[in-house]
Formats: C-alpha cells, sequence, structure tokens
C-alpha cells in the first residue's frame, strides 16, 4: 500500500495541550497539538489496554493515558519510565494551516 | 484463690495501679470499683483542653468500658460509697449495693475548697475538677458573657484561660500578690499576669472576695475594697482538700489526709489509700507524677512485691495554657546560703532563673522559654555540682559543650535516666529503648509502648526530638513531599503560595514557583487547576486541558473509551416522569446497561463519547441535570425515608439530604465528598463512612465527618450536634470549605481530617463561631460561580470539540 497524504482539518481545531481524533480504515488517530503549536497523529490505543490516548492530559510532547496513567512519548510512540510499550506513529503535515496526515505508511517509516 | 479486691474510687491513681497490677499479678484478684461518678477513668489532667475546646471527652478516656470487661473487672458508676465496715470487711453504697473485701483500696480524691462567703451556694457558683464541671461551664460560656475565677494557681488559671477561649469575659481573682504563688517566684508570677492580660484575660491581685451577689443566682461578685465585678459565672478554684471523709469515718488514722506509710498502708493493714486522698511523710499530693508513683507502690504491695516504696520527689509543674510556657521545680525561695541566676530577654519574654546552694540546683523557675526544664530537673535529683559549668548553666545543656544552641544537640547529651515525661515518669533511656526494641516509627507507638507524652503531652516535642535521633533518616517529621518531579515544592507549600502571591493562572504558578517543566504534567496541573478554581472563584478561567477526562467530558470513562452518564437525583428521590425519560434515553440511543449505583442514582453504561451531548439534551428536557459522578466534588447525598414515612425517623432526613444537595451541588473540592443523611440512628443512609454524614435525633442533627469505605474503612468521626437544619448546614458547608481550602488534591476528608487533626477541625468549625460563618459565606460566594449545569451547556454546543471527531477520512476508499 502505498502512503498518501489526507487533509484533516486545521490546527485551530485542536484546543492547545489538547487532542482530537480522527477516523480512518486504519483504525482510530488521534491529533495532538502541544503548548508549542507542535502537531502529532498516533494511534488513539494505549499499549498498555488499550485505553484512548486522545482522552488523556497533554504535557510537553507526551500524553497520560485517562485509564491507568501510562505516559506516552507523542514524538515516538514510546511509553516513557519504568513502563515499555509502543503506539504506532503517522507523519503530520502542515500547510498554510492546513493539517495533513500520511495514510498506508507504516510506523515510524517517515519520522 | 481469687482475693476480693475493692476500689473506691475511679481516678487516674486507681487506674494506673490497676494497670500495674494486672500486669504484676493476673487473676489474683477479682476486682471491683465504686465510682461516685457515673462514668470510666479518664485523664483529668485533659480537663484543661476540654474546656478550652481542643480536646472532647471520647478523646481523654483512659479505660473505656471494654477494658473494664476485658479484664473481669466490676466497675459500678454513679455509686458512692457511704460506709466501711471495718469489721464485716464490706463496703456499701448509695445505690445499695454492699460488697466484701480482702483488700481496700481508697482513691476518693479531693474536694475543692469552696470559700464559705455570703452567695457561695447561688446557682452559677462552679467549681472545677471533673467532666460535670467543665460540661457546666460550657454551657455557661454559650451565653457568651462574664465569667470571675476565684483563685490563681493552676486550676484556676487553667479554668480562665479555657473559659476564654469559649468565648467569655473572664476577670481572675487572686487573693496573693502575684499569681500562681506557690510554683512561680514574683517575677515570673509578673510574667504570667502580663502574657494573660495580654490574651484579654484581667487579674485582679490582692483581690479577697467578701461576697458573691445575686438572688439565688450569680450575678457578680464584689471584693473586700468594694469593687463590684459583673458575672453570670463564678469558678471556685481556690485550691483542693484531701476527700478524707471515709477513712475518718471509718476509724483510720486521718492528719489532712488519710494517712499512710511507704507503701500506701493506712492504720488497717487490710485498707490502703492512694491519690489526692492519701498522706504520705506529712505530704499530700495534687500533681499527676507522684499518684502515679502511688500507684505503682500500692500494685506492687498488692501484688506482694514488699520492696516498692513511695519515695518523695519534687515534681515539676507546667501550666497547660496554650501558648504560655511555664515551668517550675523545688524550693526558689530567696536566702542567705542561696545564690542565683537569671537571664531575662523582656523583648521575648523570657525569664529564667536558677537557685543554687552549695553549687548545687534546688529550684528552677522558667517563663516563654522551657525546654531545658528536663535538664536542670535531672541536674537537680542527680544533686550535681555544676561550679564547672556554672557561667553557661542557665543557657542550657546545648551550650555546655561549646554547642551552639542546636535543640537536638541538648536533647543527645541527656543521660539516659533523665526524666522526659514528668508526668508517666518515663526516662530517656526507656524512650530510646523502647524504639530500638519495638522498632517503633511513630509517636502514637512511642506514646503506646511507654506512655511517655501521653498524659499531658508538653513533652510530645522532647520525644520527637529524641525519636528524630534514635532513628536518624527512618524519623523525619518534616519530610515534604514534593507535588511531583516538576517541582520540589510540596501540595501545602503551593498552596501557600498561590495565596501570598496572589497567582491566579496555571502558567504564572509554574513561572513564580520555578516549575522545571514547560507545562507540568498529569499530576500537578489537575491539582494547581483545582488550587486556582478553589482560591480564586470567579476570577480564574478554568482550565479544560489541565482536569482529567472525566471533568472535561463531565462523564465517567469506561475501560473501553464509552462513558456513563448518571443524572442527579436529589436526596435520592425520583419519579414516574424522570424514570420514564430515563427509559427513553436508553432505548434511543441503544444504551446497553442501567445500573443503580452505591449513592442511590442511576448509572447508564456505554454511552458513546459523539452521543453524550444529545443524552443530555434528552435528560435535561426530564429536568435531569449532571449527577457529577465524575468529580472532585460533592457527588451525592444518600438519605433515608425519615419522618415522613418511617415510624422510627425523628426529623426529616430525606428534606435536609435533598437541601444539603441543591446547597452544595457543583462545587469542586480536592476530592470526591460523599454525603448521607439518616433519620435516626438506625442510620439506613449509612451516613456513618461517609465524607459528611448526619444522624437526625429527637433533639437535632449529629454531624459527622472523616469517614471512609473504599480502600481504608473507617466510621466517622462527631463533628458536633446541632439543633436546626439551617445550623446542620451552616456547619456542613463551612467544613467543605475549610476541606477545600485546606487539603492536598485528591486527599479525601479523613486522610485530611487525620494531618490536621479532628479537635483543630473542631475548634475552626464548631467552638469559633466567627471562623464558621466566614468558611460558610466563602462557600456560598463561591457557589455563585460553580453552580451552573454542565450538561445543559454543553447540550447546547459548548465544548463541541471535545465530543466530535475532527475527521472521518479513508473509510469509503477502504470499503471500496
Amino acid at each position: 500500500m502505498t502512503m498518501k497524504w489526507v487533509e484533516v482539518g486545521s490546527l485551530e481545531d485542536i484546543p492547545s495541550r489538547g487532542a482530537r481524533c480522527v477516523n480512518t480504515h486504519e483504525g482510530r488517530l488521534a491529533l495532538f497539538r502541544t503548548a508549542d503549536g507542535q502537531v502529532f497523529a498516533i494511534e488513539d490505543h494505549c499499549p498498555h489496554k488499550g485505553g484512548p490516548l486522545s482522552q488523556g492530559i497533554v504535557h510537553g510532547t507526551s500524553v497520560t493515558c485517562p485509564l491507568h496513567n501510562w505516559v506516552v512519548s507523542l514524538e515516538t510512540g514510546k511509553a516513557l519510565g519504568a513502563d515499555e510499550g509502543v503506539v504506532r506513529t503517522v507523519p503530520v503535515r502542515s500547510e498554510g494551516g492546513r493539517l495533513f496526515i500520511a495514510l498506508g505508511a507504516r510506523a515510524g517509516e517517515a519520522a | 484463690m481469687t482475693e476480693k479486691l475493692v476500689i473506691i474510687g475511679n481516678g487516674m491513681a486507681p487506674g494506673r495501679m490497676l494497670e500495674h497490677l494486672l500486669e504484676a499479678a493476673p487473676g489474683r484478684y477479682q476486682v471491683t470499683i465504686f465510682n461516685a461518678e457515673p462514668r470510666v477513668n479518664y485523664d483529668r489532667i485533659m480537663l484543661s483542653p476540654v474546656l478550652s475546646g481542643e480536646k472532647d471527652y471520647e478523646q481523654i478516656i483512659i479505660h473505656g468500658d471494654g477494658w473494664y470487661v476485658r479484664n473481669g473487672i466490676t466497675l459500678y458508676k454513679g455509686h458512692r460509697i457511704e460506709a466501711i465496715d471495718r469489721v464485716a470487711k464490706t463496703v456499701t453504697s448509695s445505690e445499695g449495693v454492699t460488697e466484701s473485701y480482702d483488700k481496700l483500696v481508697i482513691a476518693t480524691g479531693s474536694n475543692p475548697l469552696i470559700i464559705p462567703v455570703p452567695g457561695h451556694d447561688f446557682a452559677g457558683v462552679l467549681t472545677y475538677r471533673d467532666l460535670d464541671d467543665v460540661n457546666a461551664m460550657l454551657l455557661a460560656a454559650r451565653s457568651r458573657a462574664k465569667a470571675v475565677v476565684i483563685g490563681g494557681g493552676l486550676l484556676g488559671l487553667e479554668a480562665a484561660a479555657g473559659l476564654q477561649s469559649q468565648g467569655m469575659e473572664v476577670t481572675v481573682v487572686h487573693l496573693m500578690p502575684t499569681l500562681m504563688e506557690r510554683q512561680l517566684d514574683p517575677a515570673a508570677g509578673y510574667l504570667l499576669q502580663k502574657a494573660l492580660e495580654e490574651r484579654g484575660i484581667k487579674v485582679l491581685t490582692k483581690a479577697n472576695t467578701k461576697a458573691i451577689l445575686g438572688n439565688g443566682t450569680v450575678e457578680g461578685v464584689e471584693l473586700a475594697d468594694g469593687t463590684v465585678i459583673p458575672a453570670t459565672l463564678v469558678v471556685m478554684a481556690a485550691g483542693i482538700r484531701p476527700n478524707a471523709a471515709l477513712g475518718r469515718e471509718a476509724g483510720l488514722t486521718v492528719d489532712r489526709g488519710i494517712v499512710v506509710d511507704d507503701a500506701m498502708q493506712t492504720s488497717d493493714p487490710d485498707i490502703y489509700a492512694l491519690g489526692e486522698c492519701a498522706e504520705v511523710g506529712g505530704r499530700v499530693y495534687g500533681l499527676v507524677a507522684p499518684l502515679y508513683e502511688m500507684a505503682r507502690t500500692a500494685a506492687a504491695q498488692l501484688a506482694g512485691d514488699d520492696t516498692v516504696r513511695f519515695v518523695h520527689i519534687d515534681t515539676p509543674t507546667k501550666l497547660k495554657v496554650t501558648g504560655i510556657d511555664v515551668y517550675s521545680l523545688g524550693d526558689f525561695a530567696d536566702g542567705d546560703d542561696r545564690e542565683e541566676i537569671v537571664l531575662r530577654d523582656a523583648s521575648a519574654g523570657v525569664y529564667k532563673r536558677l537557685i543554687l546552694k552549695d553549687d548545687r540546683i534546688i529550684g528552677t523557675v522558667l517563663f516563654g522559654e522551657v525546654a531545658d526544664g528536663a535538664w536542670f530537673n535531672d541536674l537537680k535529683k542527680k544533686s550535681a555540682n555544676v561550679s564547672e559549668m556554672r557561667d553557661t548553666l542557665i543557657f542550657g545543656p546545648a551550650y555546655q559543650d561549646g554547642g551552639a544552641g542546636d535543640p537536638a544537640a541538648a536533647v543527645a547529651a541527656l543521660p539516659d535516666d533523665a526524666e522526659i515525661c514528668g508526668c508517666n515518669g518515663i526516662c530517656k533511656g526507656r524512650i530510646t529503648g523502647a524504639i530500638k526494641a519495638k522498632g517503633l516509627t511513630t509517636l502514637d507507638e512511642v506514646r503506646a509502648h511507654t506512655k511517655a507524652s501521653a498524659s499531658c503531652g508538653t513533652c510530645t516535642g522532647l520525644v520527637e526530638q529524641l525519636m528524630e535521633l534514635t532513628l536518624g533518616d527512618a524519623f523525619n517529621r518534616s519530610a515534604i513531599q514534593p507535588m511531583c518531579a516538576c517541582t520540589t515544592l510540596g501540595h501545602d507549600d503551593v498552596r501557600r503560595l498561590i495565596a501570598a502571591k496572589s497567582l491566579k493562572t496555571v502558567p504564572a504558578v509554574m513561572q513564580e514557583l520555578e516549575w522545571k517543566t514547560s507545562c507540568g504534567c498529569a499530576k500537578c496541573r489537575p491539582a494547581l487547576n483545582y488550587y486556582l478554581v478553589c482560591d480564586w472563584p470567579g476570577e480564574y478561567a478554568d482550565d479544560y486541558q489541565s482536569r482529567f477526562i472525566n471533568e472535561r467530558a463531565h462523564a465517567n470513562i469506561q475501560k473501553d473509551g464509552t462513558f456513563s452518564v448518571v443524572p442527579r437525583m436529589w436526596g435520592g428521590v425520583t419519579s414516574s416522569a424522570e424514570l420514564r425519560a430515563i427509559a427513553d434515553v436508553v432505548d434511543k440511543f441503544s444504551i446497553p446497561v442501567v445500573k443503580v449505583t452505591g449513592g442511590q442514582r442511576i448509572d447508564m453504561l456505554g454511552v458513546e463519547k459523539e452521543d453524550l451531548p444529545a443524552v443530555w439534551a434528552d435528560l435535561g428536557k426530564a429536568g435531569f441535570v449532571s449527577g457529577h459522578a465524575y468529580a472532585k466534588g460533592l457527588r451525592t447525598v444518600k438519605t433515608c425515608v425519615g419522618t415522613d414515612w418511617c415510624r422510627f425517623g425523628t426529623q426529616d432526613s430525606t428534606g435536609l439530604g435533598i437541601r444539603i444537595e441543591k446547597f452544595m451541588w457543583g462545587s469542586w473540592t480536592p476530592a470526591k465528598v460523599k454525603m448521607a443523611v439518616s433519620g435516626c440512628p438506625r442510620n439506613c443512609a449509612e451516613a456513618t463512612c461517609k465524607d459528611v454524614g448526619v444522624i437526625c435525633v429527637d433533639s437535632g442533627y449529629e454531624i459527622h465527618f472523616a469517614g471512609a469505605a473504599g480502600l481504608d474503612i473507617k466510621g466517622t468521626e462527631i463533628l458536633g450536634q446541632v439543633k436546626t437544619e439551617d445550623e446542620a448546614l451552616e456547619h456542613i458547608a463551612a467544613l467543605v470549605q475549610m476541606y477545600r481550602e485546606q487539603a492536598r488534591y485528591l486527599e479525601r476528608i479523613y486522610k485530611w481530617a487525620g494531618r490536621i487533626g479532628l479537635d483543630e477541625i473542631r475548634r475552626q468549625i464548631v467552638q469559633d463561631g466567627n471562623k464558621r460563618r466566614a468558611y460558610f459565606e466563602r462557600f456560598v460566594f463561591s457557589q455563585k460561580f460553580a453552580q451552573v449545569d454542565p450538561w445543559t451547556e454543553r447540550a447546547s454546543g459548548k465544548d463541541k470539540h471535545e465530543f466530535r471527531p475532527m475527521a472521518t477520512v479513508g473509510l469509503a476508499e477502504a470499503a471500496e
């Protein structure tokens, strides 16, 4: 499957230090906007018990899962601290305030 | 064969004697106690804290009813012994019970001295000896009127301070030129008078009471010089007299007290006497340490050990008035053969005087700074020659080896046999030994095992220092746990600084308090957001991105990412229309599970997040608002059906529960708050394991708090009892506001209360009406901004982004 950039909305759609969901055929993704305006997309599925990461508290470039407080890096998708696990990251591109995600890419390839 | 031991009196001396006896000779005696007071053995030293409101009766009980049952002791409460028949070896009580004895112990204590002035028998004239006196004073203090205390000794001053802290205007009338003249020299007496006057207590010395004025009821006190002091309460605290009447009538040798030898034996070898009624070596005693020594002696004798004998030791005097430190010991009169060392620091209000004879300490008076008392007492007891350290003696032990005033060094320097707890005669070695041998790590454990600091508590600081010295890092009473890895500050410091520096946004807090991360973490952000919401109602804009998802989405997240929805049912009461609306919502949104919660609500589980605003819109049409089942805030007020339906109900518990819930809903708190109101002590609403509970009784409302029934199980503590619903509401709201302002985020009420102290909470909420009203008003103000239904707002379109996906992409292509 080839990688394809898909428009999903604008930066303003995501609250600062917050997240929004995007439903795709690859599953539900979560787009995060950090305090300094960076945007990341990862699978909305905690590597621990599948909790919806999009519902967590965003701090720095990490999110804390609402179910059991695992902290996941938005940059690498890896669980931080003592926990081990990784969630798929999805490439994001911003063009003139419009946000695009890359579907059909494998985890980590476009990082 | 079991012998019969009968004890007359149930004060602290016979109580302690029994503890020793049960340990030394368990099962040897069949014990019967007659107590003229209708209660168990309690700590009379702590009556002053009860009067001042710092403690309550339950907290000063030494032996509860269970103790007597466990030890097979028969206790007759409210039985005064009228006669002892030494020939038949029986005693007979006022209630007609006759009991025979093999050994008899008389511990009838003392009677207060009533000055026989005209009017001494008027209503409103009280003494200060037992709990009944304290209760009577507390009742009188409710009038907030004027009181006169006759007698400026230890008891009189403690009574005066207690009454004043209960809101009365107090005058102390003292016959002698200076206060506590038997324990203090004139200089310290003067400082004490000044300290009391600064607190607003009037002191008249050289004042001779001529008459108590009034007409059957106290209206004032007239002094010999004609001065008239208006008062509705007069407390006679002019001294005590051993209560030796029973001994005298029984034909025992009696002088000032019942005369005993150093084995506590009276002139009848089968009868012992101890406590304040006993006279040994020509002395009678009123302080607890020698009374406990008598108890130890009598117990040993009764257990068959004749080697233990009573020896007189000077006992230090301490005044139990919070904030005024006085210590006195031994002989402090001037004399040609004596020298003195005096230290005065007028600005700090410190006065220290040591009286020496032949280079040895014979007396000590300390005012303002009393920590070195134990050390001076030790030198005196050992009759140590102090000529070598004379120059620095008065500065205390810390200065003896060139030390520089480190209090821990002073405690470390104490020898093992130095007395730490005067009440219980516990020396340093006993405490450090027990800490090491039994692996004790908390103050409570040390109290339980050694009794040190378990009576009047003034030596608590010393005991803690000993624990610190013995345990090192394992005991760190001031350890501060940082809030999280983003800061070194603890929750309490952060709260204090938010208020002190008027910090009103999360970034301001992080900037000013030097947060180590740019935007905090999932631990500190919700905490900071709560502190700001609580401290700046109406000013602070709630930061939803710093709230946990449940409080952001106003529903409870479940393990599969769906949510549960719990509408508010005031007091647990619902109706057919409400139930029909719930049924319709369940059908319309295909909600998989409906369940009744522990808090008398209905929970709809498995709602998709996108559906939440529509679910709320439908529920809102039926009048439902958010039940806040997801909030660190007021959750539910459970009720029973009360007087409306129940044949046992004493008050309208349902109505009160609904009223509390309607008044308090929407308030954010450090952790969840669950309440309940039960209509009678049968407690069907289970109010006694809640954060706040009310038990209705015939005479009003008993307010409970600090219960738990989760990770920890804990029955509630009683806050107090009030007469009306209005008062109940004011007390509860004030309590919750105090908790809101002081607790650490996620700290439940019972944990906060354990940390702050139940007494402190009762003092601020029950005893101090002004404080209570201030808390109440702050709560009311805060509610103006908090009582907005979040469901209605969101059903009308607020925070749309929260509930909708940003986009749906690629699904159609995949299906092709």
